[in-house]
């Protein structure tokens, strides 16, 4: 079946088959390779996209499903100012190691940072709670969030 | 003095790595985002049975399936039919008809089809009669049964002496999963001359070419192994996964060929942590001065070698912990069971028996009546002192410093709210309830390869100029990994060459052998490759610069008082590249009592776990980990700290919740739903510090940092959870169960400390 999204602002379309989710159309369609596949079962956010503003495992929803919607991934996370001050917080920080989940606290981050600028310790281990990451134990994670709040 | 050239980004600096960029945009190419052009998928059929005789495979079905490209048995096999690491390679490429699979998982065909789910369907379209037979699943019975990979045994002073103070106990270690958030993947591609190139996540790719070249009957020239991005490691991707199937495929259909596992799939595509139950007896005198260790560790080593014969090593030599201990009998051993095979994880042996040999050390301190603190320094070993097997530390061993300093370090304030609390948003923990306690641990560890190992590293350094200005390219076959040695590679060229743009070429088996990322090695064995390279390179620039040309410095050819001479890239008419293969000094074998110098080097650790239990409950928070680690010197202390709290995490997963549940020899949780990783809200606080004491053979004193705080940390955080609940916790993770004293582990056998099992 055909299925037309807008992806980063770009409208884009691909045939997929009927059980393919929305992370396999980005990845396997339409040369999006950053978002990751990590658990493909909801549990790790390595996947984390904004479906229609809203953070979603890509992994989880179907390709079907996302027809129509408005799509933002970690490639476009660099087109406004949040998502910018979120990646050169990660890499000031040292919050990425081997990185395969870094795409997924880029979205989640910069969501959680649109919501709330100024977010608490609580808050920012709440909100990322979703998102795995097995090298960092996540402390440089924390200072690159409120580096990055910091600098809005 | 002002305005002398000064080079940016050298060793000791704080140095972001130069792949985060990428990596924050998406943009970091890992092994499961690789494509070609008429690309195909692979799938692997696996047993469901962890012990069965193959009796027939019927593959037609399968190939006649839409998209189906090719479907491969053990029938099509080209070249050797095994493989493994060492020198033992003992594991089935594919397991064929008249041959017995040994673990639930083990691959039996091969499929490749235009989309990975027609690959699915085939995958499970290809029919294989099993006779199934019992599985051997109890490692100890195991042992009994000459079913043995490798058994240690060492013996040091008198193995029978006696002591004032006495203290027994039995200790088990679940079996933890690397976890790497990186699929196992690849992508192979034939060359069309009967060749072959594979893109693939690993750790060591001139040990998977060995393998990869032998299963293919091909020359190693004609496997190209290159690293693709590498999403984690930890051990996981020491063994084989995908890479002679993949080739195997590609070979085959003549098309590229990308194969990446699922997660249920990686759970039984690679190896774990080895669990472990250990019966140790301590002796000291009145004063708690260790007269006597005596132990028994029994590993479960999984259906075939991997890595088990030095996990037992390690398992066995750093199994008193850092201490002087004048009397040791100690037998270490691995069995052959029908598990998954057991072999690489982080801390590799040293992490099971440090659990045993710590949590020892606080009942003996219990028993003379002195603190935990102070049965560790009576008894810490110094530089000078013998290791149990004899071999003397002739490196740093500040273990009484780091100790010191762990407890100078500052105490995390009392919980902030609910949500710290022992189950947290859960709302279970009443404030009142909760118990804060801290426990502690010390650790130790061998860095690089050991008993003999011809270890060495290759590194090749090119200086040339670029649009008119000097750059730096260096090319090792070492495999990056997330550890950060790429920063490393870069800082130590531009320490060595005074310039400050340094490219890294990709790795691949076009150079010399770098061996494995692993036993914490890279930095000392490609780093030292690196820095002899490029001191080549230098030599040969200084020679064309002339007196009184003396160092290298912010782009410069510099004096003895650092002012500039000359530009380097003016010397660059022609570039100046050089190669070095760096080796580490030899080690020797193990004689039959376990004594010899098996070893280089060895870094300490010293760690102090703050918890909050509500005993009640069974539910516990870790609410700090202290570390002081012993480095050597920190090229990096950015990376250095964002390994120990690396590590530290996964030691916070070992003793609270990590765990691979098997039953009749199946795992059970092969998921990230119910194998549980430490999030976002478990991570404690980490406080930690460096001990800088320059490692006499090390380059530039540094050693390797990633694995020690995974080491003694859970022993730490399970000893504050005893503190606190007042239970005995012998097994690590601690079961909610046991916290709340509901049940209690018990020793699977009777078993006597320093004997082998019978």
């Amino acid at each position: 079946m055909r299925v037309s999204l807008e992806v980063n602002g770009r409208p884009l379309a691909a045939d997929v088959w009927e059980g393919e989710s929305l992370l396999y159309m980005l990845r396997e369609r339409l040369g999006l390779w950053g978002s990751k596949n990590a658990c493909e079962q909801g549990e790790c956010g390595s996947c984390s996209v904004l479906l229609d503003g809203d953070l979603v495992c890509a992994c989880l929803v179907l390709a079907a499903a996302a027809d129509g919607a408005q799509i933002r991934t970690v490639e476009g996370m660099a087109d406004d100012r949040i998502g910018r001050a979120v990646q050169q917080a990660m890499v000031e920080a040292g919050g990425v190691q081997c990185g395969f989940c870094t795409p997924g606290f880029v979205v989640s981050i910069a969501d959680l940072l649109s919501r709330d600028p100024h977010p608490d310790e609580l808050a920012v281990r709440e909100a990322l709670a979703g998102n795995i990451c097995r090298c960092t134990g996540y402390v440089r994670i924390f200072e690159a969030v409120q580096k990055a709040a910091a600098s809005l | 003095m002002l305005g002398l050239p000064r080079t940016r980004g050298v060793i000791g600096e704080s140095v972001p790595r130069p792949d985060a960029p990428a990596k924050v945009r998406g943009a970091f190419d890992f092994a499961s985002d690789l494509h070609a052009e008429d690309m195909l998928y692979g799938r692997t059929v696996r047993s469901p049975h962890p012990h069965a005789v193959v009796r027939r495979i019927e593959t037609s079905a399968a190939a006649a399936m839409p998209g189906v490209r090719c479907v491969l048995t053990a029938a099509d096999l080209p070249g050797k039919p095994y493989y493994g690491l060492d020198k033992v390679r003992d594991q089935p490429v594919l397991v064929g008809v008249g041959e017995t699979v040994r673990y639930a998982g083990e691959a039996i065909a091969l499929v490749a089809a235009d989309h990975p789910e027609q690959a699915r369907a085939a995958a499970a379209a290809v029919q294989v009669e099993y006779e199934v037979l019992e599985p051997l699943t109890d490692p100890v019975q195991a042992l009994i049964e000459g079913q043995t990979l490798r058994n240690l045994v060492i013996r040091r002073g008198n193995p029978d002496a006696g002591a004032d103070v006495v203290v027994k106990g039995f200790y088990e270690v679940g079996q933890q999963d690397q976890a790497p958030l990186g699929p196992e993947a690849g992508l192979a591609i034939p060359d069309g001359e009967g060749g072959v190139d594979l893109w693939v996540a690993t750790q060591a790719l001139h040990v998977d070419l060995r393998q990869v070249a032998d299963a293919l009957a091909l020359p190693p020239e004609k496997c190209r192994i290159r690293l693709a991005g590498v999403g984690g490691a930890f051990g996981a991707r020491e063994d084989l996964s995908m890479q002679i199937h993949g080739c195997l495929l590609a070979l085959r259909t003549g098309r590229p060929v990308k194969m990446w596992y699922g997660r249920d799939e990686s759970f039984v595509g690679h190896v774990h942590r080895h669990p472990a139950w250990m019966w140790y007896e301590h002796g000291a005198d009145r004063e708690g001065n260790l007269v006597f260790v005596r132990a028994t560790i029994v590993l479960d080593g999984g259906a075939y070698a991997s890595s088990s014969h030095a996990v037992v090593a390690n398992a066995a030599i750093f199994g008193c912990g850092p201490y002087r201990v004048p009397n040791v009998l100690m037998w270490c051993g691995a069995a052959r069971t029908n598990h998954v095979p057991n072999g690489a994880m982080r801390g590799f042996g040293a992490v099971q028996s440090c659990f045993a040999h710590e949590s020892q050390m606080d009942r003996l301190a219990t028993a003379v009546g002195i603190s935990p603190l102070e049965i560790r320094l009576r008894n810490a070993m110094r530089s000078g002192d013998r290791l149990i097997t004899g071999q003397v530390v002739s490196g740093a061993a500040p273990v009484a410093d780091l100790i010191r300093r762990c407890a100078e370090l500052p105490l995390p304030p009392p919980p902030a709210d609910r949500m710290a609390l022992p189950g947290g948003a859960g709302n279970l923990a009443e404030a009142a309830d909760v118990k804060r306690a801290e426990g502690w641990a010390i650790g130790y560890k061998n860095i690089a390869y050991s008993e003999g190992s011809d270890d060495y590293a290759t590194a090749r350094v090119r200086l040339e100029r670029r649009n008119g200005h000097a750059v730096a390219l260096v090319k090792t076959a070492a495999a990056e990994v997330g550890q950060g040695l790429v920063t490393i590679c870069q800082q130590i060229a531009r320490t060595e060459l005074g310039v400050e743009e340094v490219e890294l070429l990709p790795a691949d088996t076009l150079i010399g052998d770098a061996g494995s990322s692993s036993a914490s090695r890279q930095t000392w064995m490609t780093g030292g490759a690196v820095r002899e390279a490029a001191r080549l390179v230098a030599g040969e620039l200084l020679r064309r610069a002339g007196p009184p040309g003396r160092g290298l410095a912010g782009g410069h050819v510099v004096d003895d008082e650092g002012a500039p001479l000359a530009p380097i890239a003016l010397l660059l008419d022609e570039p100046i590249e050089r190669e070095f293969e760096h080796h580490h000094r030899r080690t020797g074998k193990l004689d039959e009592h376990g004594q010899g110098d098996a070893h280089v080097s060895f870094m300490f650790v010293a760690q102090r776990a703050v918890v909050d239990v509500d005993p009640e409950a069974g539910l516990a928070r870790v609410a700090q980990v202290a570390t002081v680690q012993d480095v050597g010197l920190a090229l990096n202390p950015l990376q250095v700290h964002g390994q120990i709290e690396g590590a530290v995490a996964q030691g916070v997963g070992l003793a609270t919740m990590e765990e691979i549940q098997t039953r009749d020899g199946v795992i059970r949780n092969a998921s990230f739903t119910d194998y549980l990783l430490p999030t976002a809200l478990d991570m404690p606080e980490v406080v930690s510090e460096l001990v800088e004491e320059a490692e006499p053979d090390a380059p530039y004193g540094a050693k390797g940092v990633g694995e020690p705080p995974l080491i003694s940390s859970p022993a730490a955080i399970c000893a504050a959870m005893r503190a606190a609940s007042g239970r005995e916790l012998c097994r690590i993770p601690v079961r909610p169960e046991e916290l709340a004293g509901i049940s209690e582990t018990k020793p699977p056998r009777q078993l006597t400390p320093g004997q082998p099992p019978a």
